[in-house]
């Protein structure tokens, strides 16, 4: 499916000193920085009849990021079950890639703006570690996700990626078991081990954000947690963290 | 909501997906790029020539003070650029005449080498410099008459390699050299990448800008602006000029994701002689304008 909109050509570089990145990655920075700004404007409090949990901006945020798993997941088993190939030629193959990319682009902007609200909120606080740690690790193992994601493209991106990534890695010794440049390797990488590990975190992850009652805010006098379902889960003492 | 955002994303954008490069692409159209490029893998003073592991034990590798994460690791893909990059899949393509060509070559040890591989590179140089302007190094007849006779061997296998890599033979034989079901680019990567030949055309798309690459894709796509504070370490100083900027790089890059992964553990290391906060009931205050 060709696009309605061709970006096809040659990035435009924004150069500042030492500063020197594409257009395209500025603006899912920023458009990551006015996503933050909107989150934080909207009452998403009001969604709920009684309770809403402490932060309903990052709760939204971390649900969106959920949904983008799962639109990730389903994308991604469709391009691997047609085949590592499949998408360079069936236009079909092609729009269900562009899903993949894009939902790739959301799903860290919201990734960051979940952890970013957590991390300065402290709502790793009063017996939030568990919760911080999986979520933490899950956005550390996202990372190379992603990136031999880009890699396993079979493209021109995948090879510049590729060699432009492999000497960090090979500094650190990683290059005996993580060879970018060998496609089979990333292509397992990417469909079977890291996606394990990251579904592995968020299911505890989510869990535990089911299980648990929600940290008081910061400077809040009413440090006894509200639930996270309001409606379902009676409000409990001790805190933990959303 | 969001599911629906990608999806008109992706119509209304697609995906990049530029075709691969390929040595037959280079060798077509560089062929005398490609054939330095060749000289320099069969002389051992290409990039992955004197890399070290985990390809070879030319250097030891990047390290900081005693710290040698890449020379312990060991050569894990070991490449031996002359013999894996240009006799064997030569070898692996040749007739008898040229077998025996290749053999009175390897037989003769690199030192005994120096004199054919400097005047081939002379050669080389000067087509690229213009001084003997040509499409191909190549005469009509096929041949590389481009050095006297007494380094015949040499002439004979870079005469044949040519074809061989126009014809898309070279980056079979590398690709199986791993097994004939192998999917590891490793060497045909690393040849183009040695001779630059992704480098150029990465520039014309746009993509390298010092260490900023990795974040970039073709077109105007964004590629992985997540990485942007590991891609600006490589900017700044110490890093910037240090020859082992990569482990540095990734150290300081594990330090702050090991200390984000232990927030909760550092808040609980304040010292007692910090008074915890009076307000809000004897809780944290509110110090930062987030609900």
């Amino acid at each position: 499916m060709a696009s309605i909109l061709d970006i096809n050509r040659p990035a435009g570089i924004v150069r500042w000193h030492f500063f020197q990145m594409s257009v395209a990655n500025i603006l899912v920075l920023v458009a990551t920085l006015a996503l933050f700004a909107l989150v934080r404007a909207l009452p998403f409090e009001r969604l709920w009849r009684r309770g809403s949990p402490a932060r309903p901006w990052t709760y939204f945020c971390a649900l969106a990021a959920l949904a983008l798993l799962i639109v990730l997941m389903v994308s991604g088993l469709i391009l691997a079950v047609n085949g590592s190939a499949w998408w360079h030629d069936s236009n079909l193959g092609l729009f269900v890639n562009s899903v993949h990319l894009w939902a790739v682009e959301l799903f860290f902007a919201l990734m960051v703006i979940n952890l970013a609200g957590q991390l300065f909120t402290g709502a790793w606080r009063d017996g939030g570690t568990r919760l911080w740690l999986t979520g933490a690790l899950g956005f550390l193992v996202a990372i190379p996700t992603a990136l031999t994601g880009y890699i396993a493209q079979q493209n021109f991106d995948a090879q510049w990626i590729a060699i432009e990534a492999r000497d960090g890695l090979n500094a650190i010794g990683a290059g005996a078991f993580f060879n970018t440049t060998d496609f089979g390797q990333m292509y397992t990488y990417h469909t079977l081990v890291l996606p394990f590990a990251l579904a592995l975190l968020v299911t505890a992850h989510v869990l535990l954000v089911r299980a648990r009652p929600v940290t008081a805010l910061l400077g809040s006098n009413a440090h006894a947690s509200v639930p996270v379902v309001a409606s379902a889960t009676p409000p409990a003492a001790g805190g933990a963290h959303l | 909501v969001v599911a629906l955002l990608t999806l008109i994303l992706a119509v209304l954008l697609s995906s990049p997906d530029a075709k691969s490069s390929t040595i037959r692409e280079w060798s077509r159209q560089q062929p005398v790029g490609f054939l330095k490029t060749v000289v320099y893998e069969l002389g051992g003073s290409s990039g992955t020539a004197e890399y070290g592991p985990p390809y070879n034990h030319a250097s030891e590798g990047q390290h900081a003070a005693f710290f040698s994460p890449q020379k312990w690791a060991g050569v894990s893909h070991p490449i031996d650029t002359a013999k894996d990059l240009v006799i064997d899949p030569l070898r692996a393509n040749a007739g008898p005449e040229l077998q025996a060509e290749i053999s009175v070559y390897a037989r003769v040890p690199l030192s005994s080498k120096e004199d054919a591989l400097n005047n081939a590179e002379a050669t080389l140089l000067g087509y690229q410099a213009g001084s003997r302007q040509r499409l191909s190094p190549l005469d009509s007849d096929g041949s590389l008459a481009v050095w006297p006779g007494e380094y015949k061997d040499l002439n004979q296998i870079l005469a044949a390699l040519l074809p061989l890599a126009q014809s898309g033979g070279l980056e079979r034989s590398l690709l199986e050299s791993h097994g004939r079901h192998s999917s590891d680019f490793t060497k045909p990567l690393l040849l183009m990448a040695d001779g630059g030949w992704l480098q150029r055309r990465a520039k014309a798309e746009h993509l390298p800008s010092r260490q900023w690459a990795m974040m970039n894709e073709t077109g105007s796509y964004p590629g992985l602006p997540w990485l942007w504070p590991y891609a600006l370490l490589y900017q700044i100083e110490p890093f910037k000029s240090s020859a082992n900027a990569d482990l540095l790089v990734w150290l300081v890059m594990a330090a702050l994701a090991l200390a984000f992964v232990c927030v909760p553990l550092i808040a609980r290391l304040r010292p007692r002689s910090i008074p915890r906060p009076s307000v809000a009931g004897g809780r944290w205050p509110r110090p930062l304008p987030f609900r």
